[in-house]
């Protein structure tokens, strides 16, 4: 894992988890969205979710910026957020269907 | 049996996007694959028109194979849709 990358996973692991709100427990997967938010930072400034396509104004974005405004509502009702980056333990104790989780994000929230 | 044309529309960041393009290169499909977020501007906006036309809420991975659209990383319905 890179430098980065680890000290992001270090620092949001805990803070989220403590929120209830663990990582997902497939390494790999966080790692590459921990990547993904990282280049989102770079061309926009903020972690803009890594799954989800933003525009670079910070405005027009901000439902997305990770946590985004749709993690607890999708970790309510499928066990998993839109990435899969955070979950619930049950996901991660494999004792809920792993559905994909549908977009949740309004179309007319869309700023394209 | 010949192989439907395939077009993936997709993030770079995005991890199911990452799982579905992993999934048609272990099955060995030939398919055009478009990362939206690394499109400038002008191509971004035609990319999208296209999306939505299959898919209003312009998500991602959307793939389409044949006339089959399939919205999210979704394993058993790719692989009906490519017939394996």
């Amino acid at each position: 894992m890179r430098n980065d990358v680890r000290a992001l996973y270090e620092r949001l692991g805990p803070l989220q988890e403590k929120k209830g709100y663990p990582f997902n427990a497939d390494v790999e997967t966080v790692e590459s969205l921990l990547e993904g938010l990282l280049v989102n930072k770079e061309r926009y400034g903020y972690m803009s979710c890594p799954c989800r396509l933003a525009v670079g104004d910070r405005e027009l974005d901000k439902d997305i910026i990770c946590p985004c405004d749709y993690r607890a509502p999708d970790v309510e009702e499928y066990g998993a957020c839109y990435c899969a980056l955070y979950v619930s333990p049950a996901w991660n104790e494999g004792s809920l269907p792993r559905d994909t989780v549908p977009e949740r994000r309004p179309i007319g929230r869309l700023p394209y | 049996m010949d192989q439907p044309p395939v077009k993936l529309y997709a993030l770079s960041t995005c991890g199911h996007c990452k799982h579905t393009k992993q999934l048609l290169d272990e099955c060995n499909v030939v398919y055009d694959c478009i990362d939206v977020d690394k499109c400038d501007a002008e191509e971004r906006q035609a990319v999208l028109d296209e999306v939505r036309a299959v898919n209003p809420n312009c998500s991602f991975p959307t793939i389409v194979i044949g006339d089959k659209v399939i919205v999210g990383y979704k394993e058993a319905e790719i692989k009906e849709a490519l017939g394996l």
